[in-house]
């Protein structure tokens, strides 16, 4: 198991690097440009010059995956910068202050979490129109509330401790200690679920995308590659799977991390270790 | 009891305020006018006088405040508009959808248990197995992969290489070949969540005392696991079941458009792209009444099934 494990951890490092490694280097490695469509050449099995062969626009699918790779990444990151900013502040506000705007506070991440997430998403997006910024604002919307609940326990969990005493005897202010005091001390499990979740961000963006609502053609996007694939499935599920990998390697990839992570930061995996059935 | 009942309740009452709000608001920023949307018909754009006396008739320039207010008493009384495209009653519509997505999820939700239960269960008991290895990598992959590509997988094998299985659709009432392939798609991958929490819960039952007790007095594993572990696992699996419901809800938006169910799902994808604005937010309003509904619904069985809540809530 440690083995395992250890091995995921090792492993999804390699594939994250070599992620970003691809999505900066993109136009070197991409044959063609990813969004010039060639009638002529379109549909055609994987060759050598088109090495996932094209799509129904004839556009190289080798290199709308590579391209892909940027948006997904940006996606991801943005939302999860964002929503884990905006729960950890309103989550340490709850935790911290406590009464009247801790209650405000939590009965607004319930009703958040009322509306299964992706309807809320779509219902983002049905209003507000789709388009990358509406795609990226609904999911921080979604995302937000699993932050908040998360850092307003772990400030209650450290609550009466006696370097918090410490600090405010010292004549920190409010602001100090919960930026200095109580942030680094959260920091790890906040670590742990925004590594996660930016593997849920990617799978939600490509799902919206999928749908044709998240980001627009003719911009390379996996989802919405996938959706172009549509009507080929029967003749052409190459074109439906090759994107459809990209995403579960990438996704995979983060899971793993947050996975690993846990589990080097967590204590109480050293003591599962000890137990033997 | 009815204490617990009334306090759970109460408490809804501010959630389901603000689930209205957060809903109005999406639907008050949205760009592009209801009276000129209304008004729109094959004949072009409306002439703008028209929309101006429309908006005065239905009270449309009045302040959000107002407009909301006027809303939440008309939901109140389950009513939930009429649709902007077709005309039907928001409320129909709705509830038409919602039962082929209640059947699809039902029968995938017994599909995740099936798989998901004994793996699960198995993993924790033979911890460090191949077994356990093996149920491990599936769940993992199994949150990986997103769902839309999974359902396309299993069309191209069943329905387009063996032939088997229809690709999409309805099919007549009661028709169990063309559940097979929606419910397998979202059936394995709320499995792939479950199998991990059952493992879980199943692994902190095991490291209790009264298990450590019962090896002790030299009972055989397969009592130890089965009578004195999974009872006591059986409780989160109530919120397992919980969760899973509304994870089933949420890959039913996507995996209903692929497979052309006629569920909730595939009705607001349909709606966003005709810009149905009453439909998406009747649809809205619905899920997130039935999620609190099922979520008090948890609560009530907990309380039912775990004595000590019910003594404490006794006290």
């Amino acid at each position: 198991m440690k083995l395992g494990t250890d091995l995921g951890f090792r492993l999804s490092i390699c594939a994250i690097a070599a992620l970003l490694l691809l999505a900066i280097a993109a136009p070197c490695i991409a044959p063609h440009d990813p969004e010039r469509a060639q009638p002529e050449l379109r549909l055609k099995d994987p060759c050598g010059a088109y090495p996932l062969g094209t799509d129904h626009l004839g556009r190289c699918i080798f290199s709308r995956v590579v391209f892909g790779i940027r948006i997904s990444l940006f996606i991801g990151l943005v939302v999860v910068l964002i929503s884990a900013s905006i729960g950890m502040i309103l989550g340490e506000a709850a935790g911290y202050y406590g009464g009247i705007l801790d209650e405000a506070i939590m009965r607004l991440v319930d009703a958040f979490l009322s509306f299964p997430s992706i309807f809320l998403a779509l219902a983002v997006i049905g209003f507000l129109g789709s388009g990358l910024t509406n795609l990226m604002l609904s999911l921080i919307l979604v995302e937000w509330t699993g932050y908040a609940r998360l850092v307003r326990s772990e400030v209650l969990s450290l609550q009466g401790k006696e370097f918090l005493e410490a600090a405010r005897s010292l004549g920190a202010s409010d602001l100090c200690i919960m930026s200095r005091h109580i942030l680094p001390n959260i920091l790890p499990s906040l670590l742990v679920m925004a590594t996660l979740s930016v593997g849920y961000a990617i799978l939600g963006a490509a799902s919206l995308s999928f749908l044709g609502l998240g980001v627009q053609p003719p911009t390379p996007e996996w989802g919405s590659m996938m959706n172009d694939a549509r009507p080929f499935i029967r003749s052409h599920p190459l074109m439906m799977i090759f994107p459809g990998t990209a995403i579960t390697i990438t996704v995979l990839a983060f899971h793993l991390l947050g996975d690993g992570i846990r589990k080097k930061l967590n204590p109480r995996s050293e003591w599962e270790k000890q137990l033997r059935f | 009891m009815l204490s617990f009942l009334a306090k759970r309740l109460l408490l809804l009452l501010p959630v389901l305020l603000l689930v209205s709000i957060i809903a109005f608001s999406l639907f008050y920023l949205s760009p592009g006018d209801p009276a000129e949307i209304l008004l729109t018909g094959p004949q072009g754009p409306p002439d703008p006088a028209a929309v101006q006396e429309f908006r005065e008739r239905e009270g449309l320039n009045d302040p959000a405040a107002i407009l909301y207010m006027r809303w939440l008493s008309k939901v109140a009384q389950g009513d939930l508009g009429y649709s902007y495209v077709s005309g039907e009653r928001v409320s129909d519509a709705v509830l038409g959808s919602f039962m082929p997505t209640l059947r699809l999820s039902l029968i995938s939700l017994l599909i995740s248990l099936m798989i998901s239960f004994p793996l699960g269960i198995l993993s924790a008991v033979k911890r460090g197995s191949a077994i356990d290895c093996l149920g491990m990598t599936i769940s993992l992959l199994g949150v990986s992969v997103p769902n839309f590509w999974l359902a396309y997988l299993l069309i191209i094998l069943f329905a387009l290489n063996l032939d088997i299985l229809p690709v999409a659709g309805y099919g007549q009432e009661g028709d169990i070949l063309h559940l097979i392939l929606p419910a397998a798609t979202l059936g394995i991958s709320a499995a792939a969540v479950t199998c991990r929490m059952i493992r879980t819960s199943m692994l902190e039952a095991l490291g209790q005392d009264y298990i450590a007790a019962a090896r002790a007095r030299g009972l055989p594993e397969r009592s130890v696991v089965l009578r004195h572990a999974l009872r006591n696992v059986l409780l989160p699996v109530i919120t397992v079941v919980s969760l899973n419901f509304t994870y089933l809800l949420n890959g039913s938006a996507v995996v209903e458009t692929v497979f052309a169910w006629p569920g909730i799902g595939n009705l607001m994808t349909r709606c966003i792209f005709s810009r149905d604005y009453p439909m998406i937010l009747g649809c809205m309003l619905f899920l997130a009444f039935i999620t609190l509904a099922l979520n008090l619904l948890t609560d009530i069985c907990y309380y039912y099934l775990n004595p000590r809540m019910r003594h404490e809530a006794g006290n």
